[in-house]
């Protein structure tokens, strides 16, 4: 039986990641005064909410992989080095050059863009189903079996790049990440797209049972006639696919391909952004949308240090401190003896 | 014939992934020593210990946090700050290098005893209190500076030069050299000769079960990352003596590297099993693919990260294969 509104908006999850970012947003605004100000020019939306909705995308997208991922009881280390090989791989499969053909300019790439992303996306699902194959078949330990991958990933987008900094030259390919669509970045798209089916997928069909039910018990899950193992692998591949897609339209807002520090560190964020989204790390309870929630909040938080005009290098320390809160407020052994030394001056 | 099989029946099974280190190190080197000129020769082999003396010493203290079950990530951030706070007080402050090594060791191992407390405390997972240690600890160079310090203290640089000659005078090993031995010599004495040393064991086989042995998991657990941010502050010493400089971007993914130095000296990451010394093999064995591929000259640098992500895959398939036949 539904409660009292006042009741639901208290006990719903996604109350505390959405205030969050409502605040960060109400101190942006304070300490810069054009933040809500928008802009229609060109036929697009400029503006910082704008913005911060545009870079917080693949970040998004990829927080949606790890959410699954870290559902099923698991986690993948690997997203940073799989954004990378994709970025290396398009680049690659593109290169591209401006000729003149006929008088007129003419973008040429080496293959056509869709079997350019195609393959992308294609290397990115192998390293995906390679992650989820060492976990779900050979057994390793996700932390263990991802690591391989960050390991050797960056050597092997790398080795796709030569070592180099690729830099693309084909104008359709830039829509990815600076195209805009009524008036909205495209990325948003992409990221709003994958939420929506992801989210259907989950709640109109019996999958986000079974991905609960498995990092619940994976043993339990199994003899209660789950196909356990093929759901896991099923949840590493679609992280790699995600992981791809962030890599393209990283390395198209960037107009190049960079092996070495594409996606650095994004792992970290990826899985700051699911934590602050409410999913339990332990496994089992997850929310997708408060994953999306999280990478808002970390771009908004990215926003407003640029802001206020503390030096960009104190980001590291917060993140640090955010994720210390939140970890501490997930820990029912934190909240009991917090609740005793409340009750303690409570009573003189 | 029922000699041989009495002799492979007298290894104990539990030393085979040891074994295996050592051989798959014995036979690197020997590979190099045939295939390159110049490669077997008593400097190259102290090299690999001079230049990979911090991912030793780091690594002993890493071997503890996994074989007690847990991991401890935010090492290569501890190392970047311990070199950033050195430089930034032997340069800024003036202080005297002696002052600046124990406040940086003290600085460590209070960041390790933090993580280990609230790991121990609040029932939270290793992986994600030492992640935020690793950004913390980053983040904390950045605030004293994003550019690197480079550091010309007289006493640094005397420690950094000092080389001490072996085999009358044909080769010679550094300080950071010593102390990663002294590291790994006082890690074998602590895993294998102590209380503290067996109860790391029992915590790692099973918790529940040591704690209804009445053995101190809860001291242990703190104590274990204590020993790793100690190990990962003497690590950035010696790496201060190495490059002779305090950067924030030091060390980076250096926690990997000594992970994967730990799975391939055959420590269970399940924890519970392994030895100290196997770890010591772990970092010659990455030290000698790099010092081998640097020898061949024609393969680029990124195809260290390769083959050591394909000898990590390798190990953990190997102990995997290990872990359901016993």
């Amino acid at each position: 039986m539904p409660g009292s509104l006042r009741q639901r908006v208290l006990g719903h999850r996604l109350l505390w990641p959405a205030l969050a970012l409502l605040l960060l947003l109400a101190v942006n605004g304070v300490f810069n005064a054009g933040f809500w100000h928008l802009q229609w020019r060109d036929g697009h939306l400029y503006g910082s909410v704008i913005d911060i909705l545009n870079r917080a995308a693949p970040l998004a997208l990829v927080a949606l992989g790890m959410t699954l991922v870290i559902a099923t009881r698991g986690i993948d280390i690997s997203v940073g080095a799989v954004v990378a090989i994709a970025a290396a791989t398009a680049a690659l499969m593109i290169g591209g050059a401006l000729v003149i053909k006929d008088g007129v300019p003419v973008h040429t790439s080496r293959f056509p863009l869709p079997v350019a992303i195609g393959a992308a996306l294609g290397v990115a699902a192998v390293c995906g189903l390679w992650n989820g194959l060492l976990v779900a078949r050979v057994g390793m330990q996700p932390i263990i079996a991802t690591l391989i991958l960050m390991v050797a990933g960056r050597g092997i987008a790398q080795l796709l790049t030569g070592g180099q900094i690729i830099t693309i030259y084909y104008g359709p390919y830039f829509f990815l990440g600076n195209g805009f669509l009524f008036g909205l970045p495209f990325a948003v798209f992409i990221a709003a797209a994958v939420w929506a089916v992801l989210h259907l997928l989950m709640t109109r069909t019996a999958l986000g049972l079974f991905i609960q039910a498995i990092g619940i018990n994976p043993a339990a899950a199994r003899v209660a006639g789950l196909q356990e193992r093929a759901i896991t692998v099923c949840v590493y591949v679609f992280c790699g696919v995600a992981a791809g897609a962030a890599g393209l339209i990283i390395s198209s807002n960037v107009k190049s391909a960079d092996g070495n520090n594409a996606g650095l560190l994004l792992e970290l964020d990826a899985i700051l952004a699911v934590t602050l989204g409410g999913t339990a790390l332990t496994g089992g309870r997850f929310s997708l949308a408060g994953s999306v929630l999280g990478a808002l909040i970390i771009q908004a938080l990215t926003s407003m240090i640029y802001s206020i005009g503390v030096p960009p290098e104190i980001n590291m320390v917060v993140k640090a401190a955010v994720v210390f809160i939140v970890m501490l407020l997930q820990s029912a052994e934190f909240r009991r003896a917090a609740r005793g030394w409340i009750w303690r001056e409570a009573m003189p | 014939m029922s000699g041989l099989s009495r002799r492979f029946a007298r290894i104990d099974p539990r030393h085979l992934p040891l074994l295996g280190t050592v051989a798959v190190f014995v036979l690197t080197a020997s590979y190099g020593s045939f295939a390159y000129r110049g490669f077997f020769s008593a400097q190259v082999f102290l090299n690999l210990l001079i230049d990979n003396a911090f991912l030793c010493i780091v690594g002993v203290g890493m071997t503890f946090v996994i074989l007690s079950g847990g991991i401890d990530l935010s090492v290569g951030a501890v190392i970047a700050l311990t070199t950033m706070v050195s430089a930034a007080l032997v340069e800024h402050r003036h202080w005297s290098a002696a002052a600046a090594i124990t406040v940086v060791l003290v600085m460590g191992t209070a960041f390790g005893a933090l993580m280990g407390w609230l790991i121990e405390r609040f029932r939270l997972q290793p992986f994600i209190v030492t992640l935020a240690g690793m950004f913390l600890a980053r983040g904390l160079c950045y605030l004293i500076s994003i550019d690197s310090i480079s550091i010309t203290d007289p006493t640094y640089t005397a420690i950094s030069q000092a080389r001490l000659p072996l085999w009358s005078g044909e080769a010679s090993i550094t300080v950071g050299a010593v102390v990663a031995l002294a590291v790994v010599a006082a890690g074998i004495y602590l895993a294998h000769c102590t209380p503290f040393g067996r109860t790391v064991y029992a915590i790692g086989g099973s918790e529940s079960s040591a704690l209804l042995m009445g053995l101190p998991v809860a001291r242990s657990t703190v104590l274990v990352y204590t020993l790793s941010g100690f190990c990962s502050a003497l690590a950035g010493v010696v790496f201060t003596f190495y490059t002779l400089s305090g950067y924030g971007l030091h060390a980076v993914g250096l926690e990997l590297d000594a992970i994967a130095a730990v799975v391939i000296g055959g420590t269970l990451l399940s924890g519970g099993v392994g030895y100290v010394a196997g770890t010591l093999f772990g970092v010659l064995i990455l030290g000698i693919i790099q010092t081998l591929i640097s020898f061949d000259g024609s393969l680029s640098s990124w195809w260290t990260r390769i083959v050591i992500g394909a000898l990590l895959f390798v190990f953990c398939l190997l102990q995997r294969l290990f872990e359901s036949r016993s």
